[in-house]
C-alpha cells in the first residue's frame, strides 16, 4: 500500500473566516450539494419519472376523458387545462424535497455533513435548488406534452416565459414547506404520507382543472383565493391572455410570503434536528 | 492539560427521561488511541456526538485540541473527522464522487481534491470499484469508503463510532489493519466499540462506560488484570441443584455466581485449578453436573465484574441499518435502573 502523499494544507479554522469568505464557501457548499442531489436524479431516473408520469396521466385523462364534460369560459379546455397541469407538476414535485431530506436524515449522511466545516445553510439550499432544476426539466416536458395534445399560447413568447418563471418560483417556495415536513418526518415514506393531505386540497380544490364558480359557495371562498388557484389564474392570464397585473402580484405575494415564513422555520428545524 | 487532544469535563446530556451522559470525564492524549467500551445505550455515541459538535451538552465542557465544542464549534469541525455506525456515504455516487464531495465540503483546495480522492481509494483498496455507484459495494467496502471520507481533509483528531459493528470477521480484520496504519501516522483517535477484542487490539487506553459515566479506566492490560481471566460455566439437570451449586462455588470465584435456570456461571482467576476444586466440592455435595466449560470472559462478564449487573445486551442494536441510531440509543439506556 502506498502512503498518502498529496499535500493537504491544514484546514483554516472555519470560525476565523471573514464574512465574505464565509459567503463564498456557503455558495460553494450549496453548489456542491446541488450537484450531488442532481446526480441522484440522473442515477435514479425513477425519482424524476414519478414526478412526470403522474402529470402526463392527468393531461391525458382531463384532455380526453373528463374534458368533454367540463365547460370553461373561453372555449378550448386544453388551453384552460395546461397552466393548471404545470402548477400541479411543481406542487407535487415539491414533495420530493421533503422526501429527499427525510431519506438523507435516515441514512446518517446529514450527520456527516453537520460534522464538516461547511455552511449550515447548504444542505437545505442544495436540496431546494436541485429540486428547482428538476422542476425546470419537468415543466419543459409538460410544455412539450401540452403542445402535443393541442395546447396553444394565446399571448406571446415573453409572457409565456414569464408564466413559466412564475410557476418555478412558486414551486421553489412550496419546496420549503415540504422541507420543513421532511425534516420532521422519521423516514421518507412518512414524509410522503404527511405531504399529501396538505397538497390534495390545494391542488384539487382550486382553479387548476375546473372553473371555481362551478363549486359550492362555501368552497368557492377557499378555492378562489388559495395560492394554487391564484398562481394558476396568473399563469393562464400570462399564457392565454387577459388582465395579468393583479393575479401575478397576488401569486408573487404568496411565493414571497411562503418563503419568508417557511424558509426560517425549516432552517431552524434543521439546526435543531440533532 | 497541554497534551490533551480530547477532553470531556463532567459532561452531562439528557434526552427526555433518559440521562445519556451523567458527568462523563475523559482525557485523550494527543497522538494516542483511546477506546470507549460499553454496551448499547451506555452513552458512547452520545459522547461522540457531543465531541463532534452534533449535539450540545447540558452541562460540563468538551474540548477538542483546546477548543470548546460549543463556543468554537466551527473551528472544531475543521479539525475532526467522523465515521459513524452506518456507512454515511451517498449510495448514488461512486466511491470517487463521494470522496470528492467530502473534499469540497471540507474546503480543500480544488486542485488537491482529485489527487487526494485517488490516493485514498488506492490506500483503501477501492480503486477497482472507484467509478461504480457505492450502492453496489459490499458492507466492508462501504465501511472502508466511509472511513476514507472521514480522512479526506487529514483531520488531526478522528472519531470512529463502532467502526466494525455488523461486519464479518474478515472485513473487521481488514479495517483494523487500516486503523492501525492511521494511528502510526500520529492521528489522535477516539474509538467506541462493544467488542472487548477490538478495544484490546487498537486502543492504548480504554474507558469502560455504563449509564453515561466512566466505571473503569486504564490501559487494557490494567483493566484485564482487574477482571476475571476465565469464566467457569456449569449446567445442572434442575434449578434446585444449580442454586445449591452457586452457593458452593461462590467462595472460589472473584464475583458472585450468576444463576439462570439450570445454568451457573462464575468468574474465576485460575481456570483449570478452580475447575478441579469446584467439581470436587460439587461431587462431595452429591450434585450431578450436566455439563461444564471454561471460556474467555465476554464484554458481558467484564460488566458483571465491574458493575455487578449485566449489560443491557438483548437489543436490536446498531446492526439494523433501518433503526435511527441517535434516537434509539437513549431509549436503550433507559432500560436499566440502578
Amino acid at each position: 500500500m502506498t502512503t498518502a502523499t498529496t499535500p493537504v494544507p491544514p484546514t483554516p479554522l472555519a470560525g476565523r473566516q471573514t464574512p465574505l469568505t464565509r459567503l463564498r464557501w456557503a455558495v460553494s457548499d450549496a453548489a456542491a450539494l446541488t450537484g450531488r442531489n442532481l446526480l441522484a436524479y440522473v442515477r435514479l431516473p425513477q425519482l424524476v419519472i414519478f414526478s412526470t408520469i403522474q402529470p402526463i396521466m392527468f393531461v391525458l385523462i382531463f384532455r380526453y376523458v373528463f374534458g368533454g364534460a367540463i365547460q370553461v369560459p373561453n372555449g378550448s379546455f386544453v388551453d384552460y387545462l395546461m397552466p393548471g397541469i404545470f402548477v400541479q407538476s411543481v406542487a407535487f414535485g415539491a414533495v420530493g424535497t421533503g422526501v429527499g431530506l427525510a431519506e438523507d436524515m435516515g441514512k446518517g449522511i446529514i450527520e456527516r455533513f453537520r460534522s464538516l466545516p461547511m455552511a449550515r445553510s447548504s444542505v437545505l439550499a442544495g436540496r431546494t435548488l436541485a429540486d428547482l432544476v428538476r422542476n425546470v426539466f419537468v415543466v419543459f416536458l409538460m410544455v412539450v406534452v401540452g403542445f402535443l395534445v393541442g395546447f396553444r399560447v394565446g399571448t406571446n413568447a415573453l409572457a409565456f416565459l414569464a408564466g413559466v418563471l412564475l410557476i418555478l418560483a412558486f414551486g421553489y417556495a412550496l419546496s420549503w414547506i415540504f422541507a420543513l415536513v421532511g425534516l420532521g418526518a422519521s423516514n421518507a415514506e412518512t414524509a410522503q404520507a404527511m405531504a399529501f393531505p396538505t397538497l390534495f386540497p390545494l391542488v384539487f380544490a382550486s382553479s387548476a382543472f375546473v372553473p371555481v364558480d362551478t363549486m359550492p359557495g362555501w368552497l368557492q371562498a377557499f378555492a378562489a383565493n388559495q395560492p394554487v388557484s391564484v398562481t394558476v389564474d396568473a399563469t393562464r392570464a400570462l399564457m392565454l391572455g387577459g388582465p395579468t397585473t393583479s393575479a401575478v402580484l397576488q401569486s408573487l405575494a404568496w411565493t414571497v410570503g411562503i418563503l419568508v415564513v417557511f424558509a426560517p422555520l425549516a432552517v431552524r428545524r434543521y439546526r435543531r434536528a440533532a | 492539560m497541554k497534551d490533551a487532544a480530547i477532553v470531556l469535563d463532567h459532561v452531562s446530556k439528557r434526552f427526555g427521561p433518559v440521562q445519556a451522559l451523567d458527568g462523563l470525564d475523559l482525557t485523550v492524549t494527543a497522538g494516542t488511541v483511546y477506546g470507549l467500551l460499553g454496551p448499547n445505550g451506555a452513552g458512547k455515541t452520545t459522547a461522540v456526538r457531543v465531541l463532534t459538535t452534533l449535539i450540545r451538552p447540558d452541562a460540563g465542557q468538551a474540548r477538542v485540541l483546546g477548543l470548546d465544542v460549543v463556543s468554537h464549534a466551527a473551528d472544531v469541525r475543521s479539525l475532526i473527522g467522523l465515521a459513524g455506525q452506518y456507512a454515511a456515504v451517498d449510495a448514488n455516487l461512486t466511491g470517487r464522487e463521494n470522496l470528492r464531495l467530502m473534499g469540497r465540503l471540507a474546503h480543500l483546495p480544488r486542485r488537491a481534491i482529485a489527487a487526494r480522492a485517488g490516493e485514498l481509494l488506492e490506500r483503501f483498496e477501492l480503486t477497482d470499484a472507484a467509478d461504480r455507484p457505492s450502492r453496489t459495494y459490499s458492507g466492508g467496502m462501504r465501511r472502508r469508503l466511509d472511513l476514507a471520507a472521514a480522512l479526506v481533509h487529514r483531520p488531526p483528531v478522528l472519531f470512529l463510532d463502532e467502526p466494525t459493528t455488523g461486519l464479518d470477521p474478515h472485513s473487521r480484520r481488514e479495517l483494523w489493519a487500516i486503523i492501525e496504519e492511521l494511528v502510526a501516522e500520529g492521528t489522535t483517535l477516539l474509538l467506541t466499540t462493544q467488542y472487548l477484542e477490538e478495544a484490546d487490539r487498537l486502543a492504548g487506553r480504554v474507558a469502560v462506560i455504563d449509564d453515561g459515566r466512566v466505571i473503569a479506566e486504564g490501559t487494557s492490560a490494567e483493566l484485564k488484570s482487574r477482571m476475571a481471566t476465565t469464566v467457569l460455566a456449569l449446567a445442572f439437570h434442575d434449578p434446585g441443584s444449580a442454586g445449591k451449586a452457586a452457593e458452593l462455588v461462590s467462595p472460589l470465584a472473584t464475583a458472585p455466581a450468576l444463576v439462570e435456570g439450570t445454568d451457573v456461571e462464575v468468574a474465576v482467576d485460575d481456570g483449570p485449578q478452580t475447575l478441579v476444586e469446584a467439581l470436587r466440592t460439587l461431587d462431595r455435595a452429591g450434585l450431578v453436573v450436566a455439563s461444564v466449560a471454561l471460556r474467555e470472559p465476554s464484554l458481558d462478564d467484564v460488566f458483571l465484574t465491574l458493575t455487578g449487573h449485566r449489560a443491557a445486551t438483548a437489543t436490536p442494536g446498531p446492526d439494523s441499518p433501518s433503526s435511527d441510531h441517535h434516537r434509539s440509543e437513549p431509549a436503550l439506556a433507559g432500560r436499566k435502573s440502578r
